[in-house]
């Protein structure tokens, strides 16, 4: 029986820049920083109060699992917003919008009360799509 | 004209860059009363709105992003005492009955297991990494 998720991985396209978007934009907490092989680390990060979920940030650079044209075609779909990771949760999402909007986190859509519930939407400095919303009470 | 009265963003933008300011001067001498003041509050008011957003007083806030500065700190190999005072305390020892409250060990102890973990993952980073990697990435286990 599968019982929780250890591991996610997030394609980026520049694992220094990501490292900074994800540590001291949104505010998450390095995990592992561990060398692996030229111009590569395994490093993971994770949600500040989810500690056991941890989040690699992994480079799309050419070698290893990209091929030159996988490597093109990967780029062009991240850079192009084609994909949507995660949905996060915030307590407040009015105040965590004006904050990442104060540092620089660009938004496609700004906190909108939908059918389904309280939602944000923000982009990473590679491409890569978020849906922000609120925790909910159970 | 009350602040009860003011549109609900403008007070959140308020708080927001009160949040931001002690993010961005938790080491210095803040005096919270003044940030209030220049967010146009009551501190009452401010007090109230800021642990309704945070889950927190700016107080506690204060203490919290300190202590979470002292553990980056550490993890990259400052001692405990430069951080001490790097992240604004002037006693060693609150620092440290704090950090151990927050973090669930001592200073001194944080310093020592995150000193081991990273001469274990520069010597062997193939233990940090699930095997479904290494071998898709063409790396060999060590």
């Amino acid at each position: 029986m599968i019982t929780k998720v250890s591991h996610m991985c997030i394609y980026v396209l520049n694992q220094d820049s990501a490292q900074d978007f994800y540590t001291n934009k949104l505010g998450f907490k390095v995990v592992t920083d561990a060398p692996m092989g030229p111009g590569m680390r395994w490093l993971t990060v994770c949600p500040p109060e989810q500690p056991e979920l941890e989040i690699t940030l992994f480079p799309v650079v050419e070698g290893g699992m990209f091929k030159k044209e996988t490597l093109k075609t990967m780029t062009e779909l991240i850079k192009n917003g084609t994909f949507g990771p995660a949905v996060l949760t915030c307590k407040d999402l009015l105040a965590t919008y004006e904050e990442l909007k104060a540092k620089g986190v660009v938004f496609k859509k700004p906190p909108t009360k939908e059918f389904y519930g309280f939602e944000a939407l923000f982009t990473d400095d590679s491409g890569n799509w978020f849906s922000l919303g609120e925790e909910v009470k159970k | 004209m009350s602040t009860e009265n003011y549109p609900r963003i403008y007070l959140y933008k308020r708080i927001v860059q009160a949040k931001l300011f002690i993010d961005s001067h938790f080491a210095e001498n803040i005096d919270l009363d003044n940030i209030s003041d220049e967010a146009y509050f009551s501190k009452f008011h401010f007090i109230r709105l800021f642990k309704k957003i945070y889950g927190k007083t700016p107080h506690q806030y204060l203490i919290f992003v300190r202590i979470e500065n002292a553990t980056k700190l550490i993890r990259n190999g400052i001692t405990v005492s430069e951080t001490c005072h790097t992240v604004g305390f002037e006693s060693l020892s609150s620092f440290s009955g704090l950090f151990k409250r927050m973090v669930g060990k001592t200073p001194s102890d944080y310093f020592a297991e995150q000193q081991y973990l990273k001469k274990e993952m520069l010597q062997t980073p193939l233990k940090f990494i699930p095997n479904c990697y290494v071998s898709q990435h063409g790396l060999s286990k060590k």
